[in-house]
């Protein structure tokens, strides 16, 4: 049962009903979602979070769906792991890792996406889209298929098959669109106010934002009900680095963990980087950017949510970062072979990130500090193509322990 | 006899035929936030332009505001704006995600 009283603008704060809307009609600003947390302090506790299901539905009554009808495909609860060997090459003691690769999709845009999927369903839609090159066309269609719902999904049409197999597989209408990024953005909003469709992203965004909030959720729970010290997250739009925030804001302000000190530490590539380039500039001004970097799945050069995540830098007194590529590769590789996990070019951003914020002497030897790994390596393989380098050898043993020998 | 309110004394703005509404940021390079660019939109294409939110600093300026009109002219109004050096982009921010 949701304990939703409305939505608000972030703005001007105009109050709307839960409807599938996301824009402020006087003052064109975002809207987010407004609970009654009070309702929720009477019926929230530890133990009935912890007796609640292995996925982001535990933290049901601090989301706005009705999880009785959720569309689940087992979002979340992800493992939080120590990373040791990554911990000592940093001088970090307890360093650990959200692994959020290991979602249904591969992705943690599995957990906005039932939320997204589920108020679809509640707001009466058939049919859930999206325009994305990646991950959240992977999850989009992965939970229209489990809800029976239709799925179309838009794509700038000169994007390589292999990015949408994922995707594809789930049976969505797919839609390669003959332009650049700027023309599929423009189309999508004509769409989504034309069309009586659930876009995950636009109608139902305020909805589809708050499930980012698990990600402190289970870190704060994972960690024996406290929030870290320190928290690196990659940023795209900004959102999910606002409410993972929001989320142990949240769990604090119900006592549901002490007062929250997480110093929020934002990364993104420097082929696109508007939020840490507003940051080092000292401005709260985002200036939009044209992306340009392997890392696509943080590839959005006007972010909507990039003023708030500098609020939310400032609030927490954190700090902002940029790496280039070829850091970005090198944060890929050095994951893998300390850590064993294979993470995507969003996870390279923040590996490589940490180890600039770690350099930095901002993070205390002992202080818990959690990187948020939010995507599966498989997804961007072509990025780290040249780590294939095989001892090419004939079939006998001598020529084997030669090219051994040699190595 | 009915009071009449205020509003309804204020001469009514004559308004192109309705048409197309689009929602956008303007975002202003340093050089171009003392020029009047949203009032030459105005008044060289037929579009009416409505403000709803703004901040112009010295070296940066950006804008919200409605557009309405015909279609095709709300684009070749917003093409000029991106040929002075306006970046023009939805009020949701981008839409295409990774």
């Amino acid at each position: 049962m949701p304990y939703v009283k409305a939505l608000r603008c972030r703005e001007c704060g105009r109050e709307y009903p839960q409807e599938p809307i996301n824009v402020c009609d006087f003052c064109f600003g975002p809207l987010e979602v407004v609970y009654d947390y009070e309702a929720i302090s009477r019926v929230i506790s530890r133990e009935r979070i912890a007796r609640g299901p292995l996925s982001i539905w535990r933290y049901a009554d601090l989301l706005p769906a009705d999880s009785e009808r959720a569309v689940d495909i087992n979002a979340g609860f992800t493992p939080l792991i120590k990373a040791k060997n990554l911990g000592r090459r940093l001088g970090l003691d307890n360093l650990y890792l959200k692994n959020d690769c290991v979602n249904p999709s591969y992705s943690f845009k599995d957990r906005v996406v039932s939320i997204a999927a589920t108020k679809a369903l509640e707001f009466g839609f058939d049919t859930v889209a999206c325009a994305s090159t990646g991950n959240l066309a992977c999850s989009v269609a992965a939970h229209a298929a489990r809800a029976g719902m239709k799925a179309v999904v838009f794509i700038p049409a000169d994007l390589e098959k292999g990015k949408v197999v994922g995707a594809a597989i789930y049976g969505p209408t797919l839609v390669a669109v003959n332009g650049n990024y700027d023309d599929v953005n423009r189309l999508c909003s004509e769409i989504a106010d034309s069309y009586h469709w659930a876009f995950v992203n636009i109608n139902v965004r305020p909805y589809y934002s708050e499930g980012s909030k698990t990600l402190g959720y289970e870190v704060a729970e994972q960690l024996g009900w406290r929030a870290p010290d320190h928290a690196i997250v990659p940023a795209a739009s900004g959102s999910l680095f606002t409410k993972i925030w929001k989320g142990l804001k949240e769990m604090s302000d119900l006592k549901l963990i002490g007062p929250v000190k997480t110093r929020m530490h934002l990364t993104q590539p420097t082929g696109c980087s508007p939020i840490s380039t507003a940051y080092l500039e000292g401005t709260l001004n985002i200036r939009p950017v044209k992306p340009k970097t392997i890392a696509k799945s943080l590839a959005i050069g006007n972010p909507a949510d990039g003023y708030y995540a500098l609020k939310t830098i400032q609030q927490s007194r954190g700090t902002a970062w940029s790496v280039t590529d070829e850091e970005i590769v090198e944060g890929i590789k050095l994951l893998a072979s300390t850590e064993g996990i294979f993470t995507e070019t969003a996870g390279g951003v923040v590996v490589a990130g940490l180890e600039k914020l770690a350099k930095s002497g901002a993070i205390q030897k002992d202080e818990v500090t959690v990187a948020y790994i939010t995507g599966n390596g498989l997804k961007t393989q072509e990025a780290v193509e040249n780590v294939v380098q095989p001892l090419l050898i004939e079939p006998s043993l001598a020529a084997f322990e030669k090219a051994i020998k040699e190595r | 006899m009915t009071k009449q309110s205020p509003r309804s004394q204020e001469p009514r703005v004559s308004r192109p035929a309705r048409g197309a509404k689009l929602r956008v940021r303007f975002t202003f390079p340093q050089r171009l936030v003392t020029e009047p660019v949203i009032w030459y939109l105005s008044k060289h294409f037929d579009v009416i332009t409505n403000i709803r939110r703004a901040e112009v600093k010295e070296s940066t300026g950006w804008v919200v505001l409605e557009l309405e009109g015909k279609e095709e002219e709300v684009q070749r109004g917003l093409q000029w704006v991106r040929e002075q050096g306006v970046r023009v982009d939805l009020v949701t921010g981008d839409i295409v995600e990774g």
